[in-house]
């Protein structure tokens, strides 16, 4: 191998430095196996910081009647049955246990009366089941998860972003990566790497997701000839901020309603009553006294006697309704609808929802304990993404594992809130562990040359394109998503979103980078393009072969669910040049977990 | 739309200058929505850190006016806009480019800390108000806006010998653990210099998650350094007793 390159060898290097990846770091390192952990950012800031509402475990500390088992009804409910029936069952069984290890490495969650984890309602779970604390648990979780990876060796390399996965014969054997800071290449040998990127939100214009979010796990693991499912499945979170322009798409976190946050329109309607689907309409209160009654109880501590807030159904169905009221005109000044806290006493408010408090202060000189916010969808979080073996997160390439938001499976057709931070932990362990293993009897990896040289020309060619600037294509990409991808979609507007990507694609192989190569985010967003575009076109065309509404895809042209889909995850692999849409049985669920879904109704 | 200006400070470890850019306001803009105008309009390789835009995960540090501050809260309206803005990198640290400075020294102190150590047979019980008291650490969002304003760092550059506000505060969400059994008293004088804290209180007034830097988590620790290394009478008592901690 060339010694032109700064070059490092590691059993299992882990990509993204989330809950997933420091979880799966974690679990490698404590296997034995020499681990490394590499993040576009500084170690602390990857995308689970913003996570707000909780983890979802059944603890069972406030509702005494939850179990394993109805974690996993509601979570395979939530994903409309598309999910990997095997994910939902390890996440719901692990759950439990990965919150209190948090807690054993320092967590200070909040507390019930008798001092015990407290937790909370959310939409489409059937028990008070979140794990949090105030809102901003995804921050605990990170530190908690940060500071005990720092005592156990891992190797940090921060601010260095990997642009390929090397490859020897079928197996991945290592990437390559480049430092921020001055633009140098990094070549990482690895018996295993774990993909732990998080997902490809902006691709969208409105969005809760950062700048990290660019879905470089897909594409880098598309390219290496991995298996990506369900990626029609893109959650539109209901609340996300619409004003003022800056923040716009700013995720109102789910706990709002979990407090007590009432939803109406310009009419001052309540108009959620109106959106919840038939067949569930009786496990909501059915008139303002019961809903009422439920926050009181809730907010007591005490066993609620009636039935949930209709503004606490699952997100899809939520997120449909606002954008509903909004496109019929009955929408607020900026374009949202009112989510209304203000009714609660203001110490509550700020004590239950501090950064949702100061978040709305600061950006937006909106004091919510007096006025409501105005909110609306923004593009959140993927379903889909690489499919991974349930036990071990191995993807369908050797070698290269999977953990959290860049996996598909573990949702289905749409995930419930508070199931994103337990899937983190419960399976990011897995992949560290799965990683951890593979590498134990696998050869040394070998490294190839040309794919090195291949991808520095790649890099460096992007200086001498002559076409559009990369922010422009960006905002071009995100537009074309926006307008023709979003939470509804007719088969005109996607195939109008294919023929713009095949121009964006085109613009992207000329863009145009200035400056040199030296912490100059213009060069970054050239190159994550490519990853961005991937999962556009991966999205694009999975929506357009599932010709019915289920889930987060919604079908103006198809507006039923059909049970023949319901058998089927699509696939989306790289034949060739070509991206190929597959349709693939939904794994058989076995008898007794058949079971629960009898017991429950 | 009127314009504002910004000053943009560019350049690289081997020195820069400040640049003008004319950004055109919305209504409700922050200062980091200018930065996005201008990397996206007018200087594509401006390197600059964010990533929430929401306050919460503290990478858009930077002097605005001389102030600072994260860019992600700084409203213009805030600002007087008839006048340029002068945007620059956290002084404290080395300059990598443009508005990115270079902190990697923060997390080489963070490494010196012990990490939580649950006391033995634990029931894992504790109240919300036990809670409330360590969770006002735990909301650090490292920004290291304490760091760069503390002036045992940003004037006197003691990075050898001091750990700095934002690790006062982690040590003492350590320490003030209801179920902790570790002990930072000897890290804190020797290795984190905690004694070299004049209490001048500029951590606690630029934290952006209003934690009490110096009266609830540095004076504090400052106390259990004095109580363990230089109070007589419980010298005399611990020789007596055995017992290191009281």
């Amino acid at each position: 191998m060339t010694d032109r390159f700064e070059t490092h060898e590691f059993d299992v290097i882990v990509v993204g430095a989330g809950g997933a990846g420091l979880r799966a770091a974690i679990e490698a390192s404590a296997a034995g196996a020499k681990t490394a952990i590499i993040c576009k950012s500084l170690l602390g800031k990857a995308h689970t910081v913003m996570a707000e509402g909780g983890i979802a475990a059944a603890l069972a500390n406030v509702d005494p009647q939850d179990s394993w088992e109805v974690h996993y009804v509601d979570t395979m409910k939530g994903g409309q049955m598309l999910n990997n029936w095997r994910m939902v069952q390890l996440h719901a069984q692990e759950a439990p246990e990965r919150v209190r290890e948090l807690e054993r490495w320092g967590a200070v969650f909040d507390r019930t009366p008798d001092g015990r984890i407290l937790q909370r309602a959310f939409g489409g779970h059937r028990y008070k089941r979140l794990a949090h604390v105030g809102d901003r648990t995804g921050l605990e979780m990170i530190r908690t998860l940060q500071d005990r990876g720092v005592h156990q060796g891992i190797e940090v390399f921060m601010e260095c972003t990997v642009a390929r996965l090397l490859k020897d014969g079928n197996r991945v054997t290592g990437a390559i990566a480049y430092w921020r800071e001055n633009g140098r290449l990094v070549v990482f040998k690895a018996k295993a790497v774990v993909l732990a990127t998080g997902g490809g939100g902006k691709i969208y214009k409105v969005t809760s997701n950062s700048w990290e979010y660019t879905g470089d796990g897909h594409g880098m693991g598309y390219e290496a000839g991995a298996e990506l499912i369900d990626m029609e499945f893109f959650q539109f979170h209901p609340t996300g901020m619409v004003w003022p322009p800056g923040v716009m798409g700013l995720l109102v976190t789910e706990g709002v309603r979990g407090e007590g946050g009432i939803l109406r329109n310009s009419a001052g309607e309540r108009f959620m009553w109106k959106y919840l689907p038939e067949d569930k309409r009786k496990e909501y209160a059915e008139n303002e006294q019961e809903a009422r009654d439920w926050v009181e109880d809730t907010v007591a501590g005490r066993q609620p006697k009636s039935r949930r807030p209709p503004e606490l159904s699952t997100r899809d169905n939520v997120a449909r309704a606002i954008y509903t009221e909004v496109k019929e005109g009955r929408g607020s000044p900026h374009g949202g609808v009112f989510l209304d806290i203000s009714y609660m006493p203001s110490e509550r408010v700020i004590k239950k929802l501090p950064s949702m408090y100061h978040q709305f202060k600061d950006l937006a000189d909106i004091d919510i304990t007096k006025v409501p916010m105005e909110v609306g969808p923004t593009a959140h979080y993927m379903m889909g993404g690489l499919r991974v073996d349930a036990e071990t997160g191995a993807t369908t390439v050797p070698g290269l594992y999977a953990g959290g938001e860049v996996t598909g499976g573990m949702n289905g057709a749409n995930r419930l809130g508070g199931n994103s931070l337990s899937d983190l932990i419960v399976h990011g362990r897995r992949a560290g562990a799965g990683g951890a293993a593979f590498a134990k009897t696998a050869p040394p990896p070998a490294v190839h040359d040309d794919q090195i040289f291949a991808t520095e020309r790649e890099l460096t060619a992007l200086f001498e394109g002559k076409g559009d600037d990369p922010y422009a294509i960006h905002r071009d990409l995100q537009a074309t998503m926006d307008k023709n991808v979003g939470i509804f979609r007719t088969e005109a507007e996607l195939l109008t979103a294919l023929e713009k990507l095949k121009e964006l694609k085109k613009r992207t192989a000329a863009v145009r980078v200035d400056g040199s190569r030296m912490y100059n985010p213009g060069w970054h967003l050239a190159w994550d393009l490519r990853h961005m575009l991937v999962v556009a076109e991966a999205i694009t065309r999975a929506a357009l072969e599932r010709k019915e509404s289920r889930g987060a895809h919604s079908r103006i042209d198809h507006s039923k669910m059909e049970a023949a889909f319901g058998k089927i995850n699509l696939a989306v692999r790289k034949a060739g040049e070509q991206m190929e849409v597959k349709r693939t049985p939904v794994p058989e669920m076995p008898a007794e977990l058949r079971k629960l879904f009898e017991e429950k109704k | 739309m009127p314009d504002a200006s910004f000053q943009v400070w560019r350049g690289d470890a081997s020195g820069g200058s400040l640049k003008n850019y004319q950004v055109p306001i919305e209504e409700g803009m922050v200062v980091l929505d200018a930065m996005h105008w201008i990397q996206g309009h007018l200087a594509p390789d401006l390197a600059v850190r964010w990533n929430c835009k929401a306050a919460k995960c503290g990478s858009c540090s930077a002097e605005v006016n001389g102030k600072p501050s994260l860019m992600c809260k700084t409203r213009l309206a805030r600002l007087d806009t008839t006048k340029p803005i002068t945007w620059k990198p956290i002084k404290a640290f080395p300059i990598l480019k443009d508005i990115v400075a270079d902190v990697k020294w923060n997390y080489e102190v963070n490494k010196k800390i012990p990490a939580f150590k649950p006391r033995e047979g634990t029931d894992w019980k504790y109240t919300q108000a036990e809670a409330d008291r360590v969770q006002e650490f735990r909301k650090c969002i490292e920004c290291f806006l304490c760091q760069n304003v503390c002036h045992v760092l940003r004037d006197h550059g003691q990075m050898e010998k001091f750990g700095g506000p934002r690790f006062f505060v982690r040590v003492a969400g350590l320490e003030m653990h209801p179920l902790d059994d570790g002990d930072r008293t000897a890290l804190l004088k020797d290795q984190l210099g905690i004694g070299l804290c004049n209490i001048t209180k500029c951590c606690t007034e630029v934290c952006p998650e209003d934690i009490h830097i110096t009266d609830n988590a540095i004076i504090p620790l400052k106390e259990r350094v004095v109580d363990r290394f230089y109070d007589p009478i419980l010298r005399i008592w611990r020789a007596l007793t055995g017992n290191k901690k009281s």
